[in-house]
C-alpha cells in the first residue's frame, strides 16, 4: 500500500482501484472451487463428475457478473471481499455436493440433493449483491430508513415465534413451501438501525453520564433502549430457543455501542447484562441446559442419548488430523442430517484436515478484517458504524458456529456464512458483502478535485 | 471512532485466533484419542474398508470377503461351513463387532498391525491394494468335520489336542450358528438374525468347548488316579487298594454308592478305573485331602484360564473342602467343573508321558504375501505326572477301552486309552446327566491325538445316557480322522 493512502483523510492522489487484482483473485477462487469439485468426483466415483462443466461455468458466471458490476458501479471497492466470498461459496458448494453423494445421508428420509438448490440460492444471492450495488448508490441513503429497519428487524425476529419449532428451535418461517430463516436478514436490518440510531445518540450516550466507581454510568433515559435490546434478546432465547441469534444480536449491539460512544463502560455493562441473561435463562430453559451440558461433556452417556452430534463432530475433526483424509474420503456424514448445514465445518475438518480448516478460518478472518478496515476508512460515522456492525455480526456468527462445532462454546445452531447449505444464509450474506463493498467504494473513492478557482495564481517563489 | 474500531479489530482477530487454537488442539493434540474412542464408527468402517485376511485351516481358507454395495462398510465377512468353524473363528460383524480369532487377530486380518509395516510400505510402492494378513490355525479339517458331524443335533462340545505340542486339532460346539447370517449391518436381516441367536435358549453363540464348564463326573478319576500315584498313595496299579465296600463318606451317615453292583472291594487301580468305582476314587480323594488333590488338579490346568489365544473359562476344583466334599469332588461331582478343553488337556498330559503342553490354535500369522510374521512355538505348561506314573495311568485308561466302559472308543489296530464319565446334573440329579468321554490314541510314533467329548441334554432317554454310549463314538471318529489324515 502506498504512503498516500490514508485511512482517515482524503487521499491527495487517486488510489489505485485494484480491480485487476480482484479479477485475478476471482479466477483463483473459481479455479480452487472447480478443483475441489473435480477432486470429490475422482475420490468418490473415480471419474470427473458429469456436472463439472455446469458447476464450473455457473460459478465462473456468478463471479464474472459480480466482478463486472463492481468494476462498473463500485470501482474503488475493496478488492478482497468478492473473491473471498466467492471462494467460500464455491468450496461450500463442492462440499455440499460431496455430502449429497453419501449413501448414509441418501438413506435418510426426505433426502433431496442439496447442491443444485444451493447453486440456485447462490445465484439469487449474487443477484441481490448486484441489486445492492445498482440500487444503493450511496450507503448513507440507508440512514433514512433507521426506524423502518428497526420495525423490519423486530418483525423478522418475532415472526418465527408463530411457526412450529424444528429440531427444538423456532428459527424458521415456512411460507408457501419456502423456508426462510429470518434471523439471517434481521442481522442486516439491525445493523442499519443501530448505525442510524447511535449516530444520532452517540454524544448523549457518551457524554451525559455520571462517574461512579470508575465507570461512566449512563443516564436512565439513555439506558432505556439498551434494556429493551437486552430484554428482546432474552425473549428470543426463551420463546424461540435460539441461542445463536440472541447472542449475535446482543454482541452486535455491544460492539456498536462501544464504537459509537468510545466508552469502555458500555462493554462492561454489555457483558454483565449478557452474563445475567444467559445464566438466568440457562437456569430454567431445558433446551439451553442441554446445549451447555453437551458442550461440557460431549461424550457423556446422557449427552449421547439426547444428541451425539457434537461428539460425532469432534470425532470428525479428530479423524481429519493434520492433513485430512482428502475430499470425499472422510466419514463426516456420520453426523447425520445436519452435516451439510450446521456442521459443514466438520467435513472441512475431516477431509481437508487441520491445514484446510485453518485456511478456511483465516479466510473468514480476512473477510472480517477487510470489513473492519472498511469501517476505519469510511469517512462518515454512519458508514463506520454500519461497516463495523456488519463485519462484527459476521465475526460473531463465524465464531459462534465454528466454536460450537469444534466444542469451544455451546452449540447454537447457526450456519457457517456462505458454506453451509441454506438459502437465507447465502442470500443474506451476499447482501451483506454488497453493502460492505458499497461502503468501501465510497470510502476509497478519491475526493473530487476542487474546481479551479479563477483567483488562483501560481505562488511566486522568490529566490534571493 | 477509530480507537474503538482498532480494538474491535483486535477483538475479532482474537476470536479467530481462539478458533485456530481450538482447531489445533482438536486436530493435532487430541486427534489420536478422539480416533480411538469406542463411539467412533470410523474404526469399524476402517476394519471393513479393505479385503480382510483369512483364517486358514489345512491350507484352505475357511473365511472370505465379499464386496457390499450401498453401505459405508465396503467388505463383508463370509464363512465356509460357518456353523462348523464358528467356535474357532468367532464372528466379525459390521454391526455387532468381532469375537475370538476374528477379534484377537483383528489387526493382522485388517492389515493394520505394526508387524505388517514392511509389507504395507512395499505395497505402497508397488501400488497394490491394501490387504489383510492371514491367521494359520493348527486345526485339522477332517477331525473338525468328524467332531461336528458326530455331535450332530445333540448339544455338546469336542476339543482335540496334539499331546506332543498342545496344538488344538478340533474344537466343535453344538448347537452352533452361522456367522455369515449377521456379518453385515442391515437391520432387516442381520440384526434380526443376531437378536434371534441371542435370544435362543440353547445359546448357539456360546463356545461350549472353551466357555462352558460341566461337572466332569467319572472322567475326573484320571486326575484322582494321577494324584494317588504322584503322592505315593499306591506304588502299583495292579495291587489291591485296601478299599472297603460299602465305603462311608467321612463325617457322614451316608455311603458313597457305585453305579450298580461293581466288584470294587479292594479292587486294583486298573480295575477300579475300568469299571469306574466311586468308592475307590472317593476314598483316594478323602485320604489325600483337599490340598493335595487340588495341587494335582491345578498341575493339569484347573483353576486357571487358558489362552489358546482365545480365552477359556477356568475349570474348578474348590479350595477348603472337608473330606466328604473332597471325596465327592474327586469323582467329578460336587463343585468340580471342567471345560472340554480342560479334560482334553488331562488326556493329553497322560498320553504325552506326563508332560502337559500349552494348548494353542494359531500356528502362525502371515502377511498378505504369505511371509510369516509370527509363529507359535509349542510350550510346556506343567508336569502333572512323572513318565513312570503317566505310563501307569495309560495302562489304566487302555484297560477301560479294551475291556471296560469305554469299549465304543476302540479303533482297530490302534492303542486307545480313555475314560467315560456320566455326570449328575442339577439339584438331586434332576437334569439329564452329561455324557463324557476323554481319550487318546497311540501309534508307533507316539500319540497324535487326545480328545474330550461332552454331550449334554441329548434326546436319548435317561438310562441310555452314558459316556461310553454317547460320547465315545464321537471321540473314536475324531481320533480316527486324525490318524487317517497323518497317513
Amino acid at each position: 500500500m502506498s504512503v498516500v493512502t490514508n485511512t482517515t483523510t482524503i487521499g491527495a492522489i487517486e488510489a489505485p482501484s485494484r480491480r485487476n487484482t480482484e479479477l485475478l483473485m476471482l479466477v483463483f477462487a473459481v479455479a480452487i472451487s472447480v478443483f475441489a469439485y473435480a477432486n470429490v468426483g475422482l475420490a468418490i466415483n473415480g471419474s470427473l463428475p458429469s456436472g463439472i462443466l455446469g458447476y464450473g461455468t455457473g460459478l465462473a458466471l456468478l463471479a464474472a457478473v459480480g466482478h463486472i458490476v463492481v468494476r462498473k458501479f463500485a470501482p474503488y471497492a475493496d478488492p478482497l471481499l468478492l473473491p473471498l466470498a466467492t471462494l467460500l461459496n464455491g468450496i461450500g458448494l463442492a462440499i455440499i455436493w460431496r455430502l449429497d453423494q453419501s449413501p448414509l445421508l441418501q438413506q435418510a428420509r426426505h433426502f433431496a440433493p442439496a447442491a443444485p438448490n444451493q447453486l440456485m440460492y447462490s445465484a439469487v444471492g449474487v443477484g441481490l449483491f448486484v441489486g445492492v450495488l445498482l440500487l444503493l448508490k450511496d450507503h448513507r441513503i440507508l440512514q433514512r430508513y433507521t426506524y423502518i429497519s428497526m420495525v423490519v428487524a423486530m418483525v423478522l425476529l418475532i415472526m418465527p415465534m408463530f411457526f412450529p419449532a424444528v429440531y427444538g428451535a423456532r428459527i424458521w418461517v415456512n411460507i408457501a413451501g419456502f423456508t426462510i430463516q429470518p434471523g439471517e436478514f434481521a442481522k442486516i436490518a439491525i445493523a442499519v438501525f443501530f448505525s442510524g440510531y447511535l449516530m444520532v445518540k452517540r454524544d448523549a450516550l457518551a457524554l451525559a453520564s455520571r462517574r461512579f466507581m470508575g465507570l461512566y454510568l449512563p443516564r436512565g433515559r439513555d439506558l432505556g433502549p439498551i434494556l429493551v435490546i437486552w430484554a428482546m434478546s432474552i425473549l428470543i432465547l426463551v420463546f424461540e430457543t435460539d441461542l445463536g441469534t440472541s447472542l449475535l444480536f446482543f454482541g452486535l449491539f455491544v460492539v456498536m455501542l462501544y464504537v459509537a460512544t468510545e466508552r469502555t463502560s458500555w462493554i462492561v455493562f454489555g457483558l454483565v447484562m449478557s452474563a445475567v441473561g444467559a445464566v438466568g435463562v440457562a437456569s430454567f430453559e431445558p433446551h439451553v441446559q442441554q446445549r451447555v451440558n453437551a458442550w461440557l461433556a460431549p461424550f457423556s452417556k446422557a449427552t449421547m442419548a439426547q444428541s451425539d452430534q457434537v461428539a460425532k463432530s469432534l470425532m470428525s475433526f479428530g479423524s481429519g488430523g493434520t492433513m485430512g483424509t482428502g475430499l470425499g474420503q472422510g466419514h463426516s456424514d456420520l453426523i447425520g442430517f445436519a452435516a451439510n448445514s450446521d456442521f459443514i465445518l466438520a467435513t472441512v475438518g475431516e477431509e481437508l484436515g487441520l491445514a484446510g480448516t485453518m485456511a478456511i478460518l483465516v479466510i473468514y478472518g480476512l473477510i472480517v478484517e477487510r470489513g473492519v478496515r472498511t469501517a476505519l476508512a469510511a469517512r462518515d460515522p454512519f458508514g463506520k458504524l454500519l461497516a463495523i456492525g456488519l463485519s462484527g455480526a459476521f465475526a460473531i456468527q463465524v465464531f459462534v458456529v465454528a466454536g460450537g462445532v469444534m466444542g469451544l462454546i455451546p452449540l447454537t445452531g447457526m450456519t457457517m456464512p456462505f458454506m453451509a447449505q441454506g438459502g437465507s444464509s447465502v442470500i443474506a450474506n451476499w447482501a451483506l458483502i454488497g453493502i460492505l463493498i458499497r461502503i468501501s467504494d465510497t470510502a476509497r473513492r478519491p475526493a473530487p478535485t476542487p474546481a479551479p478557482s479563477t483567483d488562483a495564481e501560481m505562488t511566486q517563489v522568490v529566490r534571493p | 471512532m477509530n480507537k474503538p474500531l482498532r480494538r474491535i479489530a483486535i477483538f475479532c482477530g482474537l476470536l479467530v485466533v481462539a478458533l485456530l487454537l481450538r482447531d489445533n488442539w482438536l486436530q493435532y493434540v487430541q486427534a489420536d484419542s478422539l480416533n480411538s474412542r469406542v463411539e467412533n464408527r470410523r474404526v469399524e468402517i476402517e476394519r471393513y474398508a479393505h479385503q480382510r485376511g483369512d483364517i486358514i485351516v489345512d491350507g484352505k481358507a475357511v473365511t472370505g470377503s465379499t464386496v457390499t454395495k450401498g453401505s459405508m462398510y465396503k467388505y463383508k465377512r463370509t464363512w465356509k461351513d460357518g456353523p462348523m468353524w464358528a467356535p474357532v473363528t468367532g464372528y466379525a460383524s459390521q454391526a455387532f463387532g468381532a469375537t475370538q480369532l476374528e477379534s484377537l487377530n483383528d489387526s493382522i486380518l485388517t492389515g493394520n498391525d505394526d508387524r505388517l509395516f514392511f509389507d504395507r510400505t512395499l505395497s505402497m510402492f508397488t501400488g497394490e491394494k491394501k490387504q489383510g494378513g492371514n491367521v494359520v490355525t493348527t486345526l485339522n479339517a477332517d477331525a473338525q468335520k468328524a467332531a461336528y458331524k458326530g455331535l450332530g443335533d445333540k448339544k455338546g462340545a469336542v476339543a482335540a489336542l496334539d499331546p506332543k505340542t498342545g496344538a488344538i486339532l478340533a474344537m466343535a460346539s453344538t448347537p452352533s450358528y452361522d456367522p455369515s447370517t449377521f456379518a453385515g449391518n442391515s437391520t432387516a436381516t442381520d440384526s434380526k438374525n443376531y437378536t434371534k441367536l441371542k435370544a435362543d435358549k440353547n445359546e448357539p453363540l456360546l463356545n461350549r468347548a472353551l466357555r462352558q464348564t460341566y461337572p466332569p463326573g467319572s472322567a475326573f478319576k484320571v486326575v484322582t488316579a494321577s494324584a494317588a500315584l504322584e503322592n505315593g498313595l499306591y506304588d502299583s496299579v495292579d495291587t489291591p487298594t485296601r478299599s472297603p465296600l460299602p465305603w462311608r463318606l467321612p463325617l457322614s451317615s451316608k455311603d458313597l454308592p457305585n453305579e450298580g453292583n461293581l466288584p470294587c472291594k479292594n479292587a486294583t487301580l486298573v480295575d477300579a478305573l475300568r469299571v469306574s468305582c466311586n468308592t475307590v476314587f472317593g476314598k483316594i480323594g478323602a485320604d489325600l485331602g483337599d490340598d493335595k488333590m487340588r495341587a494335582e488338579a491345578e498341575k493339569f490346568g484347573f483353576n486357571s484360564e487358558q489362552f489358546t489365544p482365545t480365552r477359556s473359562n477356568a475349570s474348578v476344583f474348590s479350595k477348603g473342602m472337608d473330606k466328604a466334599q473332597t471325596a465327592l469332588s474327586s469323582i467329578g461331582q460336587f463343585n468340580t467343573a471342567a471345560t472340554p478343553l480342560q479334560m482334553a488337556m488331562v488326556a493329553s498330559a497322560v498320553a504325552n508321558d506326563g508332560t502337559l503342553m500349552k494348548p494353542y490354535m494359531v500356528d502362525r500369522l502371515t502377511a498378505p504375501n504369505l511371509d510369516t510374521v509370527a509363529k507359535t512355538n509349542p510350550e510346556k505348561q506343567s508336569e502333572p505326572l512323572t513318565k513312570e506314573h503317566a505310563q501307569m495311568v495309560q495302562k489304566m485308561m487302555e484297560a477301560v477301552v479294551e475291556k471296560g466302559t469305554g469299549g465304543k472308543g476302540a479303533i482297530p489296530g490302534v492303542t486307545v486309552g480313555g475314560k467315560t464319565g456320566t455326570a449328575q446334573n442339577g439339584v438331586n440329579n434332576s437334569g439329564n446327566p452329561y455324557a463324557w468321554f476323554i481319550s487318546y490314541a497311540k501309534t508307533d510314533q507316539g500319540s497324535p491325538v487326545a480328545v474330550a467329548v461332552v454331550v449334554e441334554d441329548s434326546n436319548a432317554s435317561r438310562q441310555d445316557i452314558s459316556g461310553g454310549g454317547l460320547a465315545a463314538p464321537i471321540a473314536k471318529d475324531v481320533m480316527a480322522a486324525v490318524i487317517n489324515s497323518k497317513k
